[in-house]
């Protein structure tokens, strides 16, 4: 079989890109469940979100991508934290069940709404003009914006490891995950930390819903089918570890990506038979403990 | 439990007469539940409108069927449609393509669920709680992806002008009449093999796995082959549901598929209330009446489903019925 190099790279480029929104992602939901115990499973809904607050900046109020960038994450922790105050609060003492049919019931408000307002075609968000264009590399076109998105969105769940693994404020992040009560009883506001950890994790999908618009159409249903794959993504990694999620994010992508060129019927559904193997083999995921 | 009623033969007395009163009662109350039940099915049709019926009984078996996986079992699948609309294509399938009699392309349609309730079952139970409602919403879009490729299940189309055939060879479905009580039959024989299962020495050991599983372990069952039969019976019965509903339809679509239609589900079992024997029924009848009324308005659809599970995760988690039996448990109790 002949291979193609430009057609392979493209493939592999995309993987990568869409292995960055697998990182971020199930980063937040990892980071959302070791503390809360609770699946988000409005994260989708939530990137949604976020995609929509860049595009409504952008044309209703003409404040351009790099605005978008620092407000849209603002603006979905703000809402994170008024869904954790008013809902999520009175569901730690029940059966986890709860929690993920809570935030599906509000990904379905959401979703709703939105295609209520928007309709279900897309709406294009232009890029901002420092990152159009590209780079030719020889053997492919790299363009600016995708490689922009990769590195961006490696720095943010590098940093968010380094912040939850290497420091202080994370210490007491982890020990909370382990053991709240007893943090607690060492003075820590634990209720105020669970807050700010859901706004954290929300505030990343809107992150990720800002890095998605220009290369994506900013649609109601983005997030719906996304954040399935990002499931199946969690239960292949395993929620234990940071760094296993973004490892399985961005690897699970180039699979991806590399399925696509290889074999097209099956880039689908690739990933979720990754998760059936990996269950048979190792059920607590690549990077879980039991 | 055997041993607890040797270390304190008193208390334990009390309790079980207590239970065993409790039991009677409960059987009781079911008995005329069934009655009310099936008296008003044989006689909705001379009132209500007999396509909203059959769509609300196919919803209600489904329902219940995921109800014994859920309220029972404890496992909450977020992958039910797959069992549901699979079924729903193969029994399209055969009946439209291979001219098959409906009673035998519900069979298909139901066999083909059961096939695959055993494959994702055996890779679902792997693992529990929550990681168990991803992985079956992750392979039920898996399945949503192979009916969207597959060249049997027409695509966005969707096999349509499935012939209802004539059931047995005698009675013709075209009328809708005929129809209703051919599903109402399956609905009948649907709910009570749950009924009866819930209730065997199976059904006991599935509720002592959902309330406290490392010690069902300890007790010596093996827990994963209980689980897995579960899983299985509730595919199966949701492939019943859901062949019966291609046929009464004559449509097999990717509503049927999608995880929308597994959320659904969920909903149903949430409203009428989970774990109890009516519950679904009654959450399958409102949520199909709510959807009919509020047909034009599509979008909204899914805003007032969302504001339902909210609501009821908040403040009304054991439902419809859940609330009627914790209201009459309370009376008994009083007298």
């Amino acid at each position: 079989m002949g291979i193609s190099v430009p057609a392979l790279m493209g493939q592999l480029l995309i993987g990568l890109i869409n292995g960055s929104f697998y990182a971020l992602l199930s980063l937040g939901l990892a980071v959302i469940f070791g503390l809360l115990n609770i699946i988000n499973f409005t994260h989708g809904a939530q990137y949604m979100v976020g995609a929509f607050v860049a595009w409504f900046l952008l044309n209703k109020l003409g404040l351009g991508y790099w605005w978008a960038l620092l407000l849209v994450p603002v603006v979905l922790a703000v809402f994170g934290v008024v869904i954790e105050r008013l809902m999520l609060k009175h569901l730690y003492k029940l059966d986890h069940l709860y929690g993920l049919l809570l935030t599906f019931g509000l990904a379905l408000i959401l979703e709703g709404v939105f295609t209520h307002q928007f309709g279900s075609a897309g709406l294009p968000y232009s890029m901002p003009e420092k990152l159009m264009g590209g780079y030719n590399l020889g053997f492919m076109f790299l363009p600016t914006y995708r490689a922009w998105v990769i590195v961006a969105s490696l720095v943010i769940c590098l940093g968010t490891w380094f912040l939850i693994e290497r420091t202080k404020l994370g210490s007491y992040l982890r020990a909370a995950t382990e053991n709240a009560p007893l943090v607690q009883a060492f003075g820590v506001n634990v209720p105020r930390m669970v807050t700010l950890t859901y706004a954290f994790g929300v505030g990343l999908a809107g992150l990720a819903g800002v890095f998605a618009a220009p290369i994506y159409q900013v649609s109601p249903q983005m997030g719906s089918s996304l954040i399935i794959v990002v499931f199946a993504v969690v239960v292949i990694g395993g929620m234990g570890s940071i760094m296993g999620s973004i490892v399985t994010g961005f690897g699970l992508g180039v699979i991806e990506g590399l399925t696509k060129y290889f074999y097209p019927e099956a880039s689908n559904t690739v990933i979720f038979v990754i998760m059936a193997i990996v269950l048979m083999v190792r059920p607590q995921g690549l990077f879980g403990q039991r | 439990m055997a041993t607890e009623s040797r270390t304190d033969p008193k208390g334990a007395d009390a309790v079980s007469t207590l239970a065993a009163r409790d039991e009677v009662a409960e059987a009781r109350y079911h008995r005329v539940g069934f009655i009310v039940l099936f008296a008003l099915l044989v006689v909705a049709p001379f009132v209500l409108y007999p396509v909203f019926l059959m769509k609300a009984l196919c919803f209600a078996l489904f329902a219940c069927a995921f109800n014994l996986l859920l309220g029972f079992g404890g496992l909450l699948s977020f992958g039910h449609a797959m069992f549901l609309g699979m079924a729903g294509y193969v029994s399209a399938h055969a009946a439209k393509v291979w001219g098959a009699p409906p009673e035998l392309a519900i069979l298909a349609g139901t066999a083909t669920a059961t096939l695959l309730g055993v494959v994702a079952g055996f890779i679902a139970i792997r693992r529990q709680g929550i990681y168990f409602a991803m992985i079956t919403l992750a392979l039920a879009q898996m399945v949503f992806f192979f009916c969207l490729q597959a060249p049997f299940t027409g695509g966005e189309d969707g096999i349509q002008g499935v012939p209802r055939g004539v059931l047995f060879g005698v009675i013709p479905l075209t009328q809708s009449f005929a129809m209703y009580y051919t599903v109402l039959a399956i609905f009948a024989i649907g709910f009570f093999l749950i009924y009866r299962i819930i209730h065997s020495p199976f059904g006991q050991v599935l509720k002592a796995i959902r309330d406290n599983e490392p010690r069902a372990v300890s007790l010596g069952y093996r827990t994963e082959r209980y689980k897995l039969a579960a899983f299985v019976m509730s595919a199966a019965l949701a492939g019943l549901a859901g062949a019966t509903k291609a046929i009464v339809f004559q449509l097999a679509s990717l509503t049927d598929v999608h995880w929308g239609m597994s959320g659904e589900v969920v909903l149903m079992a949430l409203v009428g209330g989970m774990g109890t024997v009516f519950g679904p029924v009654a959450g399958a009848f409102i949520l199909v009446a709510m959807e009919s009324y509020l047909t034009e308005l599509s979008a909204w659809v899914t805003v007032v489903q969302g504001a339902i599970f909210v609501a009821c995760v908040l403040a009304f988690r054991r439902g419809v019925i859940g609330e009627l039996e914790a209201f009459l448990r309370r009376r008994r109790n009083r007298n």
